[in-house]
Formats: structure tokens, sequence, C-alpha cells
């Protein structure tokens, strides 16, 4: 194995770039999933549910822009590439981001006439921006492949990612609302968990038909048995969650947590089974992840920034949602 | 339209647009510092006032930022993917580094500083501001050094084709960033104060004000009267580097088409480029050479000797003439209004109750989003006079395109509008109706007991 520091440097940024965006889509997959969740809700409930995503929204967006950013930086190839083969569905996920972020202050400081308009927009580009982002995945793991397929495979990601976004806002809200808030979002999670968990076993099932070179990678031998934790522990979560939000008495014996942090693993474990599946590629098929990438010599010098700045971050998120941390309070600026 | 043209006028609605709101979220976090340290030191309720009400503004502000912001990182991407595959060595790093040092440290503040005062002490969040601040500043310092790298590139070598660096010092620092890096900061506190100036005028005429209009009111006229002069002077001295490192956009800007000694300078005119001359120009004799070298026989050179190699002429010379006909504008009235103030202090008048007549509140008001214009016909006389390069002298602009098909970045650039349109609209009315009604916003008094929470 190759272990020269021009070899590895690429390989650590695609560990950051993928860390990014799989903190990109925990976190502001709540957040968006808060957003879907918001029509079922009453007035009163619609504003404690964006007061508890409230400080967080913006912090959680910018793992978009880390994860775009390293992609552009690191793998200016790659990124023109898989930009332009997503120019739709981008433009109408960032269309979908504005809405949703303008939302959050538009409500509450626009004449209040305005409000239920704003509360739409809320919901609007939460749905805008999710159904994208799902399509966007779908399409990049068939290699842009626009048969009807490819097409039939990003649409079922453009449904089944929302879903799960949906599962992981009911989970935050069960852990940072109480009273009959929580009680319905309980009431949410179990309703969407049966499709969710349903259609990611049907993508899991479709992936080696659009794109056969897993089948190799998941189905020889040893690979099968050494890969087994993954889809047993992702049915492990599921059932946890399940537990949970079926047994009235789990959440009020301070449970409620299981249903957010067993989503999370399945968020986690699938985005782990996805990048095997996928390595050295970062275009599937097309562009592994040196022929992608930038000079040793400026990589090094981002490579520097990243590991001055990453803990830093890392720390400072970690204080903001430990100042945060607790039930959710009316969003004030007092 | 093909790609290319539809690709700059999607890049530069987008970027038009995000520019708007760093304008004012750079400088009007240092006024909410300074609005809170103020409060700290006298704990008068008006400071606490002014500090509420400005921050609901910056918060929306800030938010219109980030989602415009968030639409320009993927801009390089799909509009312009040759770019990046032949800069990436050198604005790769320079972007990684604006959102690692910049982007995360203003969005994680951010929460805290709007929302977190009941759950940490007064100093922590005195901090968090700080901090905010200084992310949005850092945030323009490593955005403008790209964009001046562009403009004068520095410190590095071309092989196969892609820039290489080799000396990041001089990437950058190169020759333009200084000034545009100033110039720009005074734009965006000239853009805040006359924002902040032209809501509490409006206050003030709809009789809306608070106690907190007065103070911030003040803070934001002498800000502005001390930026000015200062903006004259940086605005002076970025001409003169650009007249070394980019003569053609003098050229354009100044409308000179031959090279010769003792130019004349155009305040108005009609450039016409296919004539290769101004109809109409109203002359000031050998004033462009005085300004531009500083000697009334210096030769300037005109555009006919770029073959090619020129920016279109007319939004140059406009947009500089609007720019510095808005700063004008804003000199006169920021001393204007700074006069008044020192009479009424000097005849001793009640404190906080600035005696402004109607009719000066007006044009106050009517300067409320002046800093917009200006900043834009800047930006635009900066960009369009890069033209027809996107690395000044190396790389041009037609070589860069997106292969994405024209309808698309058309159906794309239209739904862009539309959204930007509207946002801009509610954006202005909200903020009026904000200012109409602050007592909605006004905020309750702090509790000794709730400072303190989670330590620190
Ligand atoms: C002179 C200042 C300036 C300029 C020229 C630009 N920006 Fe900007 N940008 C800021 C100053 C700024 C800021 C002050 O830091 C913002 C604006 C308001 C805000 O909320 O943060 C911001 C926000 C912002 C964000 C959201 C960050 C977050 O989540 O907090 C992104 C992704 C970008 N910008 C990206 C860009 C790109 C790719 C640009 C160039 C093409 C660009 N900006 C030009
Ligand atoms: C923030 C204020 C800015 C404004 C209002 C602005 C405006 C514009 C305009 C009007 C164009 C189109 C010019 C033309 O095609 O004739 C343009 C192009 C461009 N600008 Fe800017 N710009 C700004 C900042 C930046 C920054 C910070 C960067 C880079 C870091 C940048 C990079 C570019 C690039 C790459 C193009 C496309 C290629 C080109 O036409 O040269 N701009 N901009
Ligand atoms: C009145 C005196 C002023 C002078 C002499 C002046 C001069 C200049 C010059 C020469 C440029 C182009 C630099 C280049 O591209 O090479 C420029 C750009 C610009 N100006 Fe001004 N300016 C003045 C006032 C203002 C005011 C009042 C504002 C805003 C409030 C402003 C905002 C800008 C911006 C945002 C740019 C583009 C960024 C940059 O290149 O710095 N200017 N100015």
């Amino acid at each position: 194995m190759d272990t020269s520091w021009a070899h590895l440097l690429p390989l650590i940024f695609l560990a950051v770039m993928g860390l990014a965006l799989l903190a990109y889509v925990v976190l502001d997959g709540y957040d968006l999933g808060v957003g879907l969740l918001l029509p079922l809700a009453d007035d009163a409930q619609k504003d404690t549910m964006i007061a508890s995503i409230g400080p967080f929204w913006d912090a959680n967006e910018t793992w978009l822009v880390l994860g775009v950013g390293v992609l552009l930086v690191a793998f200016p190839f790659a990124h023109g590439l898989v930009l332009q083969a997503l120019y739709l569905p981008v433009a109408l996920m960032l269309i979908g981001l504005i809405l949703r972020g303008v939302a959050f202050d538009f409500r509450v400081k626009a004449p209040p006439v305005w409000k239920p308009f704003w509360n739409r927009a809320f919901f609007g580009g939460s749905l805008l921006a999710s159904t994208a982002q799902g399509w966007m995945l779908g399409s990049y793991i068939t290699g842009f492949d626009n048969g009807p397929l490819g097409l039939g495979f990003s649409l079922g990601i453009a449904l089944t990612l929302p879903a799960a976004y949906v599962l992981l806002g009911a989970g935050w809200l069960i852990m940072k609302t109480g009273g009959v808030l929580q009680e319905r979002a309980v009431h949410w999670a179990r309703r969407v968990l049966w499709p969710m968990g349903a259609a990611l076993v049907a993508i899991s099932a479709a992936t080696p038909l659009v794109n056969p070179a897993v089948v190799d990678k998941w189905f020889g031998v040893p690979e099968v048995f050494a890969l087994m934790p993954i889809p047993l522990s992702c049915a492990l979560a599921f059932f946890a969650v399940r537990w949970v939000v079926t047994h009235p008495g789990a959440v009020k014996a301070g449970h409620g947590w299981v249903v957010f942090a067993a989503t999370v693993l399945i968020f986690v474990l699938a985005f782990f089974g996805l990048a095997y599946s996928i390595f050295p590629d970062i275009v599937i098929g097309r562009m592994t992840v040196w022929e992608a990438a930038i000079g040793t010599g400026s990589l090094t010098v981002v490579f520097i920034g990243v590991a001055i700045t990453l803990p830093m971050i890392i720390v400072y998120t970690i204080y903001m949602y430990r100042v945060f941390w607790g039930k959710a309070r009316a969003l004030s600026y007092s | 339209m093909d790609a290319l043209i539809l690709s700059r006028m999607q890049f530069a609605a987008n970027i038009s647009f995000h520019i708007l709101f760093p304008s004012i979220t750079i400088a009007l976090c240092w006024f909410l510092l300074f609005f809170r340290l103020r409060f700290i030191q006298t704990r008068e309720p008006a400071w606490e006032e002014a500090y509420y009400f400005w921050t609901k503004v910056f918060a929306l502000s800030f938010a219109l930022g980030v989602v415009s912001g968030i639409v320009m990182s993927f801009q390089f991407g799909t509009n312009w993917p040759g770019f990046m595959e032949k800069t990436g060595n050198i604005s790769g790093p320079l972007l990684g580094y604006e959102v690692l040092t910049a982007f995360f440290l203003e969005a994680s503040f951010l929460g805290i500083m709007l929302f977190g005062r009941g759950r940490v002490s007064e100093r922590v969040h005195l901090l968090a501001t700080a901090l905010v601040a200084l992310g949005t500043t850092l945030s323009a310092f490593w955005i403008l050094s790209l964009n001046s790298w562009l403009q004068t590139p520095a410190g590095f070598e071309i092989v196969n084709g892609q820039f290489i660096p080799t000396d990041w010092w001089a990437v950058v620092f190169n020759p333009s960033f200084p000034y545009r890096f100033a110039h720009k900061l005074l734009a965006s506190a000239l853009t805040a104060s006359f924002l902040i100036a032209g809501l509490c005028a409006w206050q003030l005429l709809k009789g809306s004000a608070t106690a907190g209009t007065h103070k911030a009111m003040r803070a934001a006229i002498v800000a502005a009267a001390v930026a000015m002069p200062l903006q004259f002077l940086a605005g002076d001295l970025h001409g003169l580097n650009t007249l070394k490192h980019q003569p053609a956009k003098i050229a354009a800007m100044e409308g000179i088409w031959d090279t010769e000694k003792g130019a004349p300078l155009t305040l108005f005119g009609i450039p016409d480029e296919a004539a290769g001359t101004t109809h109409y120009a109203l002359k000031i004799p050998r004033l462009a050479s005085l300004v531009l070298t500083h000697d009334l026989n210096g030769e300037v050179q005109g555009i006919h000797d770029f073959k090619d190699a020129h920016p279109p002429v007319a939004p140059v010379f406009w947009g500089f003439r609007v720019m510095v006909g808005v700063g004008s504008l804003m000199l006169l009235v920021a001393w204007f209004s700074v006069w008044r103030l020192w009479r009424q202090r000097r005849r001793g008048a009640a404190e906080g109750h600035a005696p402004w007549p109607r009719p000066w509140l007006w044009v106050l008001a009517g300067m409320t989003f002046s800093g917009w214009l200006a900043t834009l016909s800047g930006w635009y006389v900066t960009e369009i006079g890069r033209q027809p390069f996107m690395v000044y002298g190396l790389l041009r602009t037609s070589e860069l395109a997106t292969h994405t098909a024209p309808p698309m970045i058309a159906l794309t650039l239209a739904a862009y509008l539309v959204v930007y349109g509207l946002l801009l609209v509610t954006y202005v009315g909200v903020l009026k109706y904000m200012a109409e009604h602050p007592v909605q916003h006004a905020p309750s008094p702090t509790h000794g007991a709730e400072l303190g929470k989670a330590g620190v």
C-alpha cells in the first residue's frame, strides 16, 4: 500500500468531506424534518418547534458549505462534473433552503397577517430542499444515469430521505419539547417509521441493480460476513425506535432520546455502507479520489487550516449545544 | 443567448443579491458591539433599546446573507467549472480558509448572540457578539483576497495551464488587496450607517421613535461623517493602484479613448464604443492627469491602446460616476448632520432630542439604501472593468463557461430572479414595519438572576 503523503492527503480530504456531509445530513436533517412536520401542529406548537431549532440551523447549514467547500477546494475536477450533472436539483435545493432560511425571520418579524404564509414557505422550503437532496443522492449513486431505472431509483430516494428526516425531526422534538407536543411527536415518529423502514430496505435491494460494481463488494466471501454487522445494527436501531414509540411509558421514563440516537445511527451506518460501495471513486465509474484532487502543495496548505480549525469548530459547536441544552424555550432576544 | 452570457448573468444576479446583506452585516455587528458596550458602561436603557432593535435588523439581514451565500458556494461549480480547474490551487485554499475560520465562527456564535442571553453570562454574551463581528470581517478578508487576486494576480506560476502558488504571502496580500479590503470595509460602514440613520429618521417622522432611536442615529451619523472622507482617500489610492495594474479599467472609468498628456477629466457624457468617443462630454482640462498621476501633464493611456483587452466602456464609466456621486452626497449629508448635532449640543438643548427639521429627516430617510447603490455600482466597476479576463491579463472569461444547456440556466436564472425580487421587496417592507412598530420589538428588562448561567 502506498503511504506517501501525496497519496494519503486526498484520502484525508475525502474523510473530511464525508464527515462534513454526514454531519450536515444529520444536523440539518433534524431541522428540515421539523420543518416538514410543521403543518401538522397548531400555532403555539409551531412556535415551539421553530424555537427548538432556531439557534442551530445556521451552523447546521454551514456543514453543507464545508462539504461542498471541500469538494470544490480539494477535488475541483469532480466538483464541476458533479454539480453540472446535478444542475437542476441543486438549484431547487438552494431555492428551498432560501425560502426556509428567510421564513425563520420573516414569520415573526413581518406583519402578523403574513405569518401563515411564511409558515407555509417554511414547510415548502423544507420539502423542496429535502426531496432535491434525496434526488441528488440517488442520481449520484446511479452515476447520473438518466434511463428509466436510474430515474426511478432517484425518485425512490427523493421520497425516502424526507421520510428519514421526518423521523429525525420527530426524535429531536421528543427530546427538546414536553407535554402535548412531545406526545404528538411520538405519534408522528410512529406513523413515519414503517414507510421509512420499507423504503430503506427497497433502496438497499435496488442499489446492486443500478450499480453492479456493488455486488462484488458486498456479496463476495468473506466480505458478506464482515459486513453483516451493518444491516444487523440498522435493524436493531429500527426496532429500538419502534419499541420506544409504541410503548407510551418509554418516553415518560426518559428513553425518548433513543428515537433520535437510533435514527442517527441508521444514517451513520447507511453512510458508511455507501462510502464502502463507492470508494475509491469519487464520481462513480469515472474518476477516483486521486484523479480529482488538486496539487499536494495546495492541499497541504488547506490541511494545516483544517487541522487547526476543525477541532476548534467541533469544540465550539459542542459548547453551543450545551448552552441550549434541555427543553426549548420561547425564542426571544432577551 | 449562449451558456456564457447566461452564466455571467446568473452569477452577477446571485452575487449582487448576496453582497447587499454582507454590506450591512459586516459593519452593523460592530455597531451592535458598540451599543452593548455603551449599555454595560452606562446602564442607560436607551442603549439597550438600540441594541435590541438593531439586533433584529441584524438577524434578518444575516439570514438573507446566509441563504444567498450558500447559493454562492455552489455557483463556482455549477456555472464556472473551468474556473476551479484552472485556479483551484489558489482559489481553493482561500475559499477553504473562509469557511473554516469565518463561517463556522459567525454561524455558531450567532445563536448565542441572538438567543443566548438568558443562558450565558453577560460577558460570554458580549464575547459572542464580538466573535460574530470578527467572523463577518474575516469572511470579507478571505473573499476579497481572492477577488483581488483575480484582479491583480501575484505569487504564482503557470504549469500546464494551471495556476500553481509559489508564494502564499504574495497571493493573499496581492497588490490590490489592501486597498480593496479597506475600501470595502469603509463601504460597509457607510452602508450600515445610512441604513441606521435612515430608519431612525423614518421612526422620527412616523412618531414611533424610542429613546434608543436618538442614540443609534447619533452614532450612525458620527460614524458616517468620519468614514466618508476616509473613503475618498481610500478610493483615490485604490484608483492609483488600479492605474498601475489595470490601466484599461481606468481608461474605461474615465472615458479616455486616446493616450494623451494632460488628459481632461470627463464629468459626464455618453460613451460610444462603436464610434470610439464620448458624446456631449463635459470636460475639465487636465484634471484626469492631475488626479491619476498627480501631475498636470502626466500621460494617461487610452482605451484604443488595449485592442481586444479592454472592458465594455459604458457600464464601467457610469458605474464609477454613480458611486462617486453617491459618495459625494453622503459626505454632504453626513457633515451637515454632524454640524447640526454639534450646534444643538452647544446650545445645550435637552440631551438626546436633536431638533431635526422634517425636510432633513426626509433627506436622511431617502438615503437609507444609498449604501447599496454605491456598493453595487462600485462592484460593477471593479468586475466589469476586469473583463474580458477572469484572471486579469492571463485567463479569459470566455474559456471557462459551463457546459450546461442554456435553457436550463435560463430557467434557474428566472427562478432565482423571482425569488430574489420577492425577498427584496419583503425585506424592505419588513424593515419599514419594524421601524413603525418598535414597541412590539422592545426588550424585556434584564433580570439579574438570569445572568451568569452556564458559567464561564
Ligand atoms: C465583502 C464581503 C463578502 C463577499 C464579497 C462575499 N461574501 Fe459571502 N458572506 C459574507 C461576506 C461576503 C459575510 C459577511 O460573512 C456573510 C454575509 C452575511 C452573513 O450573514 O455572512 C456571508 C455569508 C456567506 C455564506 C453563508 C455562511 C454561513 O453559513 O454563515 C456563504 C456560503 C458565502 N457567504 C459564500 C460566498 C461566496 C462563494 C462569495 C463569492 C463569490 C461570497 N460569499 C462573497
Ligand atoms: C460582492 C460583490 C460582487 C459583485 C456585485 C460582483 C459582480 C459581478 C458581475 C456583475 C459579474 C459579471 C461581469 C461580466 O460578465 O461582465 C461578475 C463576474 C464574476 N465575478 Fe464578481 N462580483 C462580486 C464579488 C466577487 C467575488 C468576491 C469573486 C471571487 C472571489 C467574484 C468572482 C467573479 C467571477 C469568477 C466572475 C465570472 C467571470 C467573469 O465574468 O469575470 N466576484 N461579478
Ligand atoms: C467618493 C469617492 C470614491 C472613490 C474615489 C472611489 C474609488 C473607487 C475605485 C477606483 C474603485 C475601483 C477599483 C478597482 O476595481 O480597481 C472602487 C470600487 C468600489 N467602490 Fe468606490 N470610491 C468612492 C466611493 C465609494 C462609496 C461611497 C462606496 C460605498 C458606500 C464605494 C464602494 C465601492 C465598492 C464596493 C467597490 C468594489 C470593490 C473594490 O474594488 O474595492 N465607493 N471605488
